[in-house]
Order: C-alpha cells, then structure tokens, then sequence
C-alpha cells in the first residue's frame, strides 16, 4: 500500500458489503485502505462489472476488477479477471501507474 | 480367519473429503495454492490411490479383508467430491459476466459518492483532486 501512496495514488476498494461488514474484513485482514459500500451496486453497474445474482441468495454483486483513474477522470489502465479465484496482484497495478505518469509527465 | 476392516477405504476416503475441505478452509488464502489447486488435486490423488488399493485388497483377498461394498461406495462418494471440486473450482469460477460490459481504459469514470467502513462519505472527484491517480478495486464482497 506504502508503493502506491508514494506513488500519488489513492487505493480505494467497493463492493456490496455493508460497512459492518466491511468494518470486520479489515479489522481481520488488517487492510488499510478505504472499503466503501456499494449496496445497491449502482456504482459496480456504472463501471460496468455487475455479476448479476452471484451472491449468496442470489443477490447482485461484483466481479472482482480493478481500474485506474488518473486526475482528469479518465480510466487509465483497467482490469478484469477472468477466473474469481485469481485476484490481480498488486505488481500490475504499480506498472499501470507509472506508464501513467510517464507519459502525462504530470 | 477373521476379516479385518480395510483401513485404506477408509482412509483413502478422508483423504479425499479433506482434500476437498482443506481447500476453502486453509489453501485458498495463499495464492500459491489457491489460483491453481495443486495440493488438493496431489490429495485428491492421493485418496484415489488408496482406495484403489483398498478396493483391489478386497477383492482379491477377500478371507482377509472386508469392504467390497463399503470400498466401493466410498470410492464412489469420493470421486464425486473430486468432480464437485474440480466443477467449482474449474468452472463455476470461470463463469463471469462478459468482460465487454466493464468500462474500458480512455474512458470518462463514472464519479460517485459512497460512504467508506466508518461511514464517512467519499466522494472520487474529492479523491482525484488530492492525489495523482485513484484505484479503484471491485471485490466480489459477501466474505
């Protein structure tokens, strides 16, 4: 988490969990970095990785993905995968970002 | 003579139910064994070995062992939970969305406004003003 923050990034992590729930992952996971809640999933509607009825009892959920935003509100760099089990690991973000900054300069 | 239990069906079984098991409950938190199942599918084999085995005793040396029945019986629940296994992990895993729905790079993001674990609200274009870049990682939630 340290890479990213040094690196001009903010990591924020969505999903459907309410923030009870989200409060205990990372009290046990011991994340540091924003959960917010998306109950409804129109935030995970709008970007486009709604896995419909995929929860338990059926509810809406997300596919796990990852996008990065540069400062004009522009999707730089996304990711999805293609597999639930296998999650995108940390390493590929950090490239996105600095393919990003090198070719903004910014 | 007195038949003796055949200890391998039984064994060779819970092997296999642990083979299943283990993976939700201790390999799935490490990536190395959790993208690619390879110490449940060693188990798994494992398990298959030794019921062979246990069955084969059965059969040829009956006046010795038991569990023709029960051999096969547990042969067959356990290849049933390697079939479970390999159907959730291989394909129920593998069934997602079209990855065409997901906005793609060069695209505007969509802003929002949601509230983080401790209820204060967060809003993108707040986090885009203070840092350089923002990511954003979907989960699939409902741990």
């Amino acid at each position: 988490m340290q890479e990213f923050h040094a690196k001009g990034v903010e990591v924020v992590a969505i999903s459907v969990d309410s923030n009870a729930d989200s409060r205990k992952l990372c009290q046990t996971q011991g994340y540091t970095y924003p959960f917010l809640s998306d109950p409804q999933a129109e935030v995970i509607r709008r970007y486009g990785v709604l896995h419909p009825g995929a929860g338990m009892d059926g509810h809406d959920i997300a596919r796990p993905a990852e996008f990065l935003v540069d400062r004009t509100g522009t999707i730089r760099w996304a990711n999805l995968t293609e597999d639930v089990r296998v999650r995108a690991r940390p390493e590929n973000a950090l490239k996105a970002v600095d393919s990003l900054t090198s070719a903004a300069g910014s | 003579m007195k038949r003796s239990w055949n200890a391998l069906v039984w064994i060779g079984f819970g092997v296999a139910l642990f083979a299943g098991l283990s993976y939700y409950l201790f390999f799935i938190r490490f990536p190395e064994t959790r993208d690619v199942p390879w110490a449940n599918l060693l188990l798994f084999f494992v398990a298959g070995w030794l019921l062979a085995v246990g069955v084969r005793r059965a059969y040829r040396q009956p006046e010795r062992y038991r569990g023709k029945i029960s051999g096969v019986i547990l042969g067959a629940l356990s290849v049933l939970l390697f079939g479970l296994f390999c159907y959730g992990n291989f394909v129920l895993a593998r069934q997602l969305p079209s990855a065409s729905d997901a906005l793609r790079p060069g695209q505007p993001a969509p802003g929002f406004t949601l509230a983080d674990a401790n209820g204060k609200t967060i809003a993108l274009s707040e986090l885009l003003n203070k840092n350089r870049a923002v990511l954003l990682i979907f989960y699939r939630g409902y741990w």
